[in-house]
């Protein structure tokens, strides 16, 4: 990645409206007016984009104020996470025992002031590689709803995220939330980053062994990735995950690094849950 | 737009002084040089080069003039007086000229009403460049075309090494350098190129004075030499640009050389408005140098038994584009690269190079934290070679007050080596942890990643030393500046000028205390610092501001204290301290040509214990026990808090921070890539004084703020090895060399 300050393309001074809707009825109107609106939570991706002047989008949609998206609930067996939930209600019990590998990604993120602000909807509008809430979601059969002034719709999470930073939503449309499985048996999340704390991942994993074995790992593949197996084959496993990697050399870390890290990662991720 | 108030604080040399700027710095509402303001005030912005080596065929302004809100668009043509500029070496242009040497380099400025219309207006600069090949690799660049054909470090009375590209070159020979032992290591250790990542961007305000001079308000660690830099270059008296010490958020040697000085002030004469620049924090990772990236040869011979016979080593440095400090920094990694042994027989050779990689300069252990990673781990290595205990192999070698260095230089002062060893090994390390814990408290920390699979424990050890003060014949000196009278009601009142940088090291509070020693009163201030009112202080540098300082200090008041007791008058006077004179070394052989090339040495022991998830490369240094060679501690709680903090930014070189480039570009110039260690990565510092009062300088002080820095890099790599049974001759360690990927 060469600096952005010193290569960037030309851009021109120009205003962004800022749209503040105070219900999602209203944020669908004004997303179908604006479909180029980018919506906005937390600000911890968007505005980092914004202020590095990486992209600078005519409408900003702030989602912060529409009290629909916030908070969770039990629905039918499922969790219901709304888009706004921010990683630090993530880690709050009792959430946590029922996703107890997001509440350990949500640690992951940031300091807690990013944690504060940061939202699981706002994660997976970026859909990066490196979204730490992602594998812990893929591990738990995570299925995405879609609003629009259309109607809704439901996509699985594998199948939302399309390519690295680009997801499967319409212009119109906005993130509602996520249904999610709670765990019935055990999992775990692991993150490798080039410090202790506060760090982007060098390489993650998600497992759950619940009747099967779900893996998903970060950062080591253009989109976060599951990976099944049965319980009676989990000693292929770390090589399976390895496999089905295909990491790159960046900044953070090597790629032949990255899939040793996930061999590493799944062998101690079995252990935890099949203990 | 005033620099920062600095107000009364209690205590005299020796006592725990609380700093005047502790408590706005915690609250956030401490005045940095990026919160200056004045009315009517202009925003400046640099034009950059996005290539490391490259002709300029031509610089188009004419689209950038007309922008919204722009007052000036300024290039080379527009320096008013001597185009180039330097630290030591006047080999950098204040804007590039017909080429351009790093990525990053400044081409144009622009001045502007709002500082978003100043950067959009940079960006319409059209600077056409026509590529040239990169010297990219330090071990080919004496081979290559030479980036500064007038070799303007030569001359100056180092050895003149005809080949291209060579910074300095600096051989020291001593004894027989062919002498064998019984035994020999050797090893190859790289060192990767560090930031000091000030948490504080390079920025100031400069504001015209109407009167063709100008006043600037800037975060630096040396004002005069800014001033008398700056002042050639925009073809004014020296007395005609007054620098005035702005709010520094840190420097670590980062702000020895100019970053908007200059740039601000000629925008501010051109458009006779005040104009304020502020790095971003990518701008600041490719507008200042760093710390030299290293490949250090060594070869040790010992004797059975353990003692030194001969070292042999071979420093290569890369500078960058530019010269800045690279020309010390070599002499001091000669200097230091066979450790604070007794050595009676050693070749040393020191290159530092030109290349189009960032340019490197003064960082916080200038030379010797690259030579002591090599020498410590050559002592492991002698020491496992041996079968002798690494701590026993040290103290078997240590240096002593009397003894000869490699320079020939005899160690007049105080260096109690065996005495740091003796109490660093003397302190007790926690009991391991019990397994489960918390995975905070493992490697990998909040990542999550392992229970304790994996998971080794290893004990490092390590010795640095290091220079005190500018060396090899610098006529090196601190103005201070007194004015005493008595109060109505019969009190001693002083105030006190000298311009030494507060920089965050506390040297505000050694001041005030050294006077309030000599004058016996608290009623003390000390005045903002300036160019204007008192003579230079010298850089706040080489661990030499404390010493410095209060010896120009204790000077002036002694001084004044005497006339004013003969007169019974207000006094107002200034002296100029100096340290005892150095000499330099001999271009041919590196021996010392008269008493000393260093004024004084200061050394330091750490433990380190760390744990190494084996399996994943992942660290956690658990605890780290270090004693420090200080002469006299001004200000005991300061001490400890220079010791916490060099040794925190030494492991943040042994683990974690690198810039990184391709092709001599930065790719990681932010605090997401380039990282700095958390409160997760540094461990508690069991730190203990030795307090060995040093004979020629005021009070008995040592520098404090360099050797914690030195030893730690090496320590927390040693603790590695143990770990792991890995030679990890590279910092920072990556996870792969853990690994053995």
């Amino acid at each position: 990645m060469r600096p952005s300050i010193l290569s960037r393309p030309p851009s021109t001074l120009r205003a962004v409206d800022v749209l503040s809707p105070r219900s999602l009825e209203a944020a669908l109107l004004l997303k179908a007016e604006r479909p180029d609106a980018v919506p906005i939570q937390g600000g911890t991706d968007v505005m980092v984009e914004l202020n590095f002047d990486r992209g600078r989008p005519p409408t900003l949609l702030n989602l912060n104020e529409v009290e629909e998206l916030r908070g969770w609930s039990r629905e039918n067996g499922t969790v219901w996470l709304g888009a706004g939930l921010t990683y630090t209600e993530a880690m709050e019990p009792p959430l946590s025992e029922l996703l107890p590998a997001l509440a350990e990604a949500s640690r992951t993120v940031g300091g807690p002031q990013i944690r504060n602000r940061g939202t699981i909807g706002g994660n997976l509008g970026t859909a990066s590689p490196a979204g730490d809430a992602i594998p812990p979601l893929l591990v738990g059969d995570a299925q995405v709803k879609l609003v629009s002034l259309r109607g809704e719709r439901v996509v699985p999470l594998h199948e939302f995220i399309v390519g690295p930073k680009r997801n499967a939503m319409s212009d119109d449309e906005l993130i509602a939330g996520v249904h999610v499985k709670p765990v019935s048996g055990r999992e775990t999340f692991m993150k490798i980053g080039p410090r202790n704390a506060m760090v982007i991942s060098v390489v993650s994993l998600a497992l759950r062994v619940d009747g099967d074995v779900h893996a998903a790992f970060g950062s080591a593949g253009p989109v976060p990735t599951l990976v099944r197996a049965s319980t009676d084959d989990v000693h292929t496993l770390p090589e399976r995950v390895a496999d089905a990697a295909s990491p790159i050399d960046d900044v953070r870390g090597t790629a032949e690094y990255r899939r040793h890290a996930l061999r590493v990662l799944t062998k101690r991720a079995l252990e935890r849950c099949l203990a | 737009m005033s620099a920062p108030a600095r107000e009364v604080v209690l205590g005299r040399i020796g006592e725990v002084s609380r700093r005047s700027d502790a408590v706005p710095k915690v609250t956030g509402e401490f005045a940095y040089s990026s919160d200056l303001h004045a009315a009517g005030m202009l925003w400046g912005h640099t034009v950059r080069s996005p290539q490391a080596h490259a002709r300029i065929v031509g610089i188009d302004t004419s689209r950038a003039l007309t922008m919204p809100g722009v007052h000036a668009v300024l290039t080379h043509d527009d320096v008013p007086g001597e185009k180039l500029y330097g630290l030591e070496f006047r080999d950098q242009p204040v804007l590039a000229i017909d080429r351009v040497r790093y990525f990053g380099e400044p081409v144009a400025l622009v001045a502007a009403e709002h500082p978003e219309q100043a950067r959009r207006a940079a960006e319409q600069v059209r600077v056409e460049y026509e590529l040239l090949e990169p010297i990219v690799d330090p071990e080919r660049a004496t081979e290559q075309a030479p980036l500064h054909p007038d070799r303007p470090t030569m001359g100056r009375g180092y050895r003149d090494d005809e080949r291209p590209n060579v910074v300095r070159s600096l051989v020291i020979r001593h004894g027989d350098p062919d002498a064998r032992g019984d035994v020999s290591v050797s090893g190859v250790y790289d060192v990767g190129i560090q930031d000091q990542a000030f948490l504080g961007p390079e920025s100031g305000l400069a504001v015209p004075d109407g009167e063709g001079g100008v006043d600037v308000y800037v975060a630096t660690q040396w004002l005069h030499v800014d001033r008398d830099q700056g002042a050639p270059c925009l073809g004014v008296a020296p007395g005609q640009v007054r620098i005035r010490l702005a709010g520094v958020g840190g420097a670590f040697g980062g702000r020895e050389d100019l970053s908007m000085q200059i740039h601000g002030s000629m925008l501010a004469l051109h458009t006779n408005r005040p104009v304020k620049i502020v790095y971003s924090r990518e701008e600041s990772f490719v507008g200042h140098i760093h710390r030299h990236p290293a490949r250090i040869l060594s070869e040790h011979r010992a004797t059975r038994e353990g003692r030194l016979v001969c070292v042999r080593v071979r420093v290569l440095l890369d500078g960058g584009a530019y010269a800045s400090s690279s020309t010390a920094v070599t002499s001091n990694a000669a200097s230091f690269a066979c450790g604070p042994y007794k050595v009676d027989n050693a070749l040393v050779e020191s290159l530092c190079v030109y290349t189009n990689n960032p340019p490197c300069g003064a960082m916080r252990g200038f030379g010797a934290v690259q030579s002591c990673f090599a020498h410590e781990a050559q002592m492991d290595k002698l020491a496992a070679a041996l079968d002798i205990d690494p701590v026993e192999l040290r103290l078997l070698n240590a240096l002593e007050s009397g003894d000869v260095m490699p320079t020939g230089q005899v160690i007049a002062g105080k260096l109690p080596v065996a005495e740091v060893i003796r109490r660093c090994a003397a302190l007790t390390p926690p009991e391991p942890e019990e397994l489960p814990r918390d995975p905070l408290r493992l490697p990998g920390g909040s990542g999550n990643t392992t229970r304790g699979e994996g998971v080794r424990r290893g004990v490092g050890f390590a010795v640095g030393f290091k220079n005190i003060g500018y060396s090899e014949g610098f006529d090196d000196y601190t103005a201070a500046r007194v004015r005493l009278h008595r109060t109505a009601d019969g009190e001693l009142s002083a105030e006190v000028h000298c311009a030494a940088a507060e920089v965050g090291q506390g040297v505000a509070n050694v001041i005030l205390q050294t006077a309030r020693t000599e004058l016996e009163t608290e009623d003390v201030v000390l005045a903002a610092a300036t160019t204007s009112a008192v003579g230079s202080a010298g850089s706040a540098s080489a661990s030499r501001m404390t010493w410095m300082a209060a010896g120009a200090v204790q000077l002036a008041c002694r001084d004044a204290l005497a006339e004013h007791r003969r007169t019974g008058s207000d006094v107002d006077l200034e002296r100029t301290y100096r340290h005892p004179r150095t000499t330099p070394l001999d271009p041919e052989t590196g021996q010392v040509t008269g008493e000393r090339a260093h004024v004084a040495y200061a050394c330091a022991a750490m433990r380190v214990v760390a744990e190494v998830d084996v399996e994943l490369g992942l660290t956690r240094v658990v605890w780290i026990g270090t004693v420090q060679d200080v002469g006299r501690a001004v200000n005991p709680s300061a001490v400890e808090g220079q010791i916490e903090g060099g040794t925190a930014q030494g492991l943040g070189l042994a683990l974690m921070e690198e810039i990184q480039t391709r092709d001599g570009l930065i790719t990681n110039a932010s605090f997401t890539d380039y990282l700095i260690p958390t409160t997760l990565d540094m461990p508690p510092v069991a730190s203990e004084l030795v307090e060995d009062a040093e004979p020629d300088a005021p009070y008995g002080v040592k520098g404090v703020g360099e050797p914690p820095t030195v030893v730690s890099t090496a320590a927390v790599v040693s603790a590695l090895r143990a770990a792991t049974g890995r030679e990890l001759a590279r910092v920072p360690v990556r996870p792969d060399d853990i690994v053995g990927l």
